[in-house]
């Protein structure tokens, strides 16, 4: 591990140093600027990403686009001031002058000396790979050009299939005062599929979608291109059948995997270290509390091995932890980076994630779950006199002050006498955080990931996620339907 | 605070690397080809309880070339523009326009279009603002809310001024460039009763630093609108008439341009496909596009194609008058480009405006729509179904708060049913509307 770790920082630095004539000492010097007086940590992000994507439409490919991004980010901190600066190019002047620019947000105090360097080793939950080059160019048109064929094959209502491929390669490197030197090279790749279909006039879409942190050349050897095709198909002709949902409180089910996106913003955000610290979430002080039923175990967990939310190494240079957040349904734990960790007298538990160099580091989540629990999935349906089951959802979001949530049902069913009945039009449901987490009566026993789909939007940076989570039983939500 | 934006040099550095590209891509074999080239710089800052929380220096920049062989397409970007970089990025471009698939209906617009008339509209007005004054005008904003008694805490109030250039060039011999501006100051706030902990805030927004509110009447107006939330309760579920807030009748705005735009009709991704002249809206609305407007959000005298821009209506008297098109989508269609490639630049609407009082006067017995969440609007169907908070009204009065709740229709039945728009006119997006009245939608709560 040691030696792929060195081979690694290796790697990272001759994408992002060497081009611009630095090496790893010269960084030290760069930090001096980022380290003024009063500063009392001072960091550098280096990045660069490759990103390629190839959309078909009407049958054909036709467009195809790549995008080079990267540069460096330099963050002073002082208590809990911030100074931020960051430059297209990655040299030792603009070393020099961003660091200055960011150590500016303090003039006076103690001058810190950068700590001698130490390689933080995380544990690899993903290959370092370029993820854009195992298959050549014809290959990756040709299975965009499948999921065409199998979605028009799979029902003669499907008028419009459109199917994206798109990969990142992205590289970083941080150094920071504290000591900390750790590098990254993190593959990115996803496949999506979305139909429009028709029938008697009505028109519905369907769409899904996945992928991971694994070259492109898994995407073809997994057959995404024909999975992900009929599911959109699936969902769309579902859709054309759907009925008005039902509007008010209601017992809901959440079928297994991405329905976890509730998780996400119902529990999860109110979870983020900054939130609690600023006494803004309302978590706030609840360490220790109840704050969801019995039996709800929920946990950040950043070391599963290819997942879209998984990470080495945050982008502070934490090594990507498995944090618990509620066992039980007590409150055990609390998402963190460096400076919120340090200003609440925590651990930093991996948590720390940016969009880009661009961009100032916050807790974030990574992959959020819902561990299983006893309760057969079927039992759990037959509980429902009257209520929704909810398979997909489009988005969410969530008021972090109040714990309000909403999230948008893309396919979804009446349940009636303990049965699956109607397929129901795309309805939002709304609840409270701490609430609606109280309300879980059951838990299945089948836990799944989700397909690998998710970007988590927060104060306008967008970072991969996952969720997942079994079939849950949630006594009482309000849907926002238009039927009575 | 840092090294001055040298705009006018930029501008012409903008244009050397965007002619440069072209040139490039001409001579690797290219049949057309456009760039796209920007750079913005600026300073935000943020103070929370009265400290400074962070200084943030912004400077990004980026180069995006398209090329044409045949009828293939291939894109490329940067955020680097330098020369070696900007040769990469044609390369590339051209080495994707290898593999795609023929498209009859790509390329540049028709020549003859592009536009001539280039004015300064007058969106370049600097703040020449040192860092130490964004944090005090920072600071007096979330002092004047934090004030307000029944106020527990600030999330912060935040300062950001930015200015930029933006260059976009193609193979007709076109190159369209602009400078602007752009500055804005926000406060959120908490308060607290027995129910827990609201939070709302309020913001200001301009090309010009003169046209911003005082940084004490946001912080008020975030006071305010936090207070007011204090106490809320869930509606009870039924059929109600809903006003919705300007900013937020704004957003229907927004969902109306998405369902006409070229790229959902093509796609019929969109529930107004094949709707052309179709009754839309009551007899006395009408929506217009003023892109060449003086001094506003998105004025543009040319569009993302280098078309001349030109004022459109997309309703007129309540009738779908256009569709929203680019070159590319017009082509799709069989029609003509309506200058928007990019967009919409500025909507402004023409109504028989009513005060707030009035609306929630006529409206009697009902919601009043501060806030929206989740994305529960379907393009295709026109769907709507989303979380939301307000207050209560009754008696043609505002009662009490309310949320936790949601409301739901369908867009299509929501413009036929624009019973009403108000006054009370938010000027600080491109979409300039008052409150909207819609007659009856379904509110799910208690």
């Amino acid at each position: 591990m040691t030696e792929s770790r060195s081979s690694m920082l290796d790697e990272a630095a001759s994408y992002l140093l060497t081009p611009g004539g630095l090496t790893l000492d010269d960084l030290d010097l760069g930090l001096g600027h980022a380290l003024g007086p009063g500063v009392d940590y001072a960091d550098l992000y280096f990045q660069r990403s490759w990103h390629e994507g190839w959309v078909l439409e009407d049958g054909e490919v036709k467009e195809g686009s790549y995008n080079i991004d990267g540069g460096v980010g330099v963050r002073s901190l002082a208590g809990e001031k911030t100074g931020f600066a960051y430059s297209n190019q990655i040299t030792a002047d603009a070393l020099a002058e961003t660091g200055r620019t960011a150590s500016g947000i303090v003039r006076s105090g103690a001058s810190l000396a950068v700590a001698p360097r130490v390689v933080v080793q995380g544990a690899s939950r993903y290959g370092g790979v370029d993820p854009l080059t195992g298959l050549s160019a014809e290959e990756k048109i040709a299975l965009l050009k499948e999921a065409d064929r199998v979605a028009r094959a799979a029902d003669p209502a499907v008028s419009q299939v459109s199917a994206s491929l798109s990969g990142v390669h992205e590289v970083v490197l941080v150094r920071a005062s504290d000591g900390t030197l750790a590098a990254d090279i993190r593959p990115l790749v996803r496949f999506n599929v979305s139909v429009i279909v028709v029938r008697n006039g009505r028109r519905e879409r369907g769409s899904a979608g996945g992928g991971g942190r694994y070259p492109m050349a898994r995407l073809r050897d997994e057959g995404v291109a024909e999975r992900f095709a009929k599911e959109a198909v699936r969902q769309a002709l579902v859709n054309l059948e759907a009925i008005d949902a039902p509007a008010g409180q209601l017992p809901v089910v959440l079928a297994p995997g991405w329905p976890g996106i509730l998780l996400h913003e119902a529990v999860g955000h109110g979870l983020e270290g900054d939130f609690n610290r600023k006494g803004s979430s309302a978590f706030a002080g609840r360490m220790g509390q109840r704050v969801a039923a019995k039996g709800v175990t929920v946990v950040d967990d950043a070391t599963l091995v290819d997942r879209r939310g998984s990470m080495t190494i945050d982008d502070e240079g934490t090594p990507g932890q498995y944090t618990p957040l509620i066992e039980d349904g007590i409150l055990t734990g609390y998402m963190q980076d460096k400076l919120n960790a340090r200003l609440m007298g925590m651990a930093p538990t991996g948590n720390a994630r940016r969009e880009s160099f661009a961009h100032l580091p916050m807790p974030r989540m990574t992959n959020t779950v819902m561990l299983a629990g006893q309760d057969d999935p079927a039992d759990i349906l037959k509980s429902v006199k009257r209520g929704l089951y909810a398979v997909s959802f489009g988005g969410g979001q969530v008021d972090i002050t109040s714990g309000k949530f909403v999230f948008s049902a893309s396919e979804a069913y009446l349940v009636e006498d303990g049965r699956i009945t109607a397929p129901v039009k795309g309805a939002t449901l709304i609840g409270n955080g701490p609430e609606a987490m109280g309300r879980v009566s059951m838990i299945g026993h089948d836990m799944e990931l989700d397909t690998g789909i998710g970007v988590c939007g927060k104060e306008g940076q967008g970072v991969p996620v996952g969720v997942g989570q079994p079939t849950l039983k949630l006594d009482e939500l309000t849907v926002g339907g238009t039927a009575s | 605070m840092t090294q001055a934006f040298d705009a006018p040099a930029q501008q012409t550095l903008l244009e050397t690397r965007a002619q440069m590209a072209l040139e490039l891509a001409r001579r690797l074999g290219a049949d057309a080809c456009e760039v796209g080239a920007s750079v913005d710089q600026g300073v935000g800052v943020s103070v929370r309880e009265g400290e400074v929380e962070t200084v943030e220096l912004s400077r990004d920049q980026g180069i995006a070339v398209t090329v044409h062989v045949g009828k293939r397409k291939g894109s490329a970007s940067s955020t680097d523009a330098g020369e070696a970089s900007i040769r990469a990025v044609v390369e590339k471009a051209i080495a994707i326009a290898r593999h795609t698939g023929e498209d009859p209906a790509s390329g540049l617009a028709d020549a003859e279009l592009m536009a001539r008339e280039l004015p300064d509209l007058d969106v370049h007005h600097p703040w020449a603002l040192t860092t130490e004054q964004a944090i005090e005008l920072a600071l007096a904003c979330e002092s004047a809310g934090r004030r307000r008694p029944g106020i527990l805490s600030s999330d912060g109030a935040s300062l950001s001024t930015g200015e930029g250039v933006r260059v976009y060039a193609n193979s007709h011999d076109f190159l369209g460039s602009q400078r602007g501006s752009r500055h804005s100051l926000s406060c959120m706030l908490i308060a607290e009763d027995e129910n827990g902990m609201q939070r709302d805030y309020d913001y200001t927004s301009a090309r010009h630093p003169r046209d911003l509110l005082a940084p004490e009447r946001v912080g008020e107006n975030a006071a305010e609108r936090t207070l007011r939330r204090l106490g809320a309760s869930r509606p009870a579920t039924g059929r109600l008439p809903v006003l919705f807030d300007p900013a937020l009748a704004g957003g229907l705005i927004g969902s109306l341009m998405g369902a006409i735009a070229g790229g959902a009709l093509y796609r019929q991704a969109s529930f107004l496909c094949d709707r052309l002249g179709d009754g839309l809206f009551p007899e006395w609305f009408s929506l217009q596009e003023r892109p060449m407007e003086r001094g506003a959000m998105a004025s543009s005298p040319f569009d993302g194609d280098g078309v001349q821009t030109r004022d459109n209506v997309f309703i007129e008297n309540g009738r779908l008058a256009s569709y929203m098109l680019s070159a590319y989508s017009a082509r799709r269609l069989g029609m003509q480009t309506t200058a928007n490639a990019g967009g919409a630049r500025n909507l402004r609407l023409t109504a028989p405006l009513e005060s707030r009082d009035e609306l929630l006067a006529r409206m009697g017995r009902g919601v009043l729509i501060t806030e929206l969440m989740g994305q529960g609007v379907n393009p295709v169907t026109g769907d709507y179904s989303r979380g939301a908070a307000g207050f209560w009204v009754e008696d043609g009065r505002i009662q009490h708060p309310v949320e936790e709740f949601t409301i739901a229709g369908n867009l299509e039945a929501m413009f036929k049913g624009l019973a009403g728009v108000g006054s009370d006119t938010d000027t600080r997006g491109s979409i300039h509307t008052g409150s909207w009245l819609i007659d009856e939608m379904t509110v799910a709560g208690s």
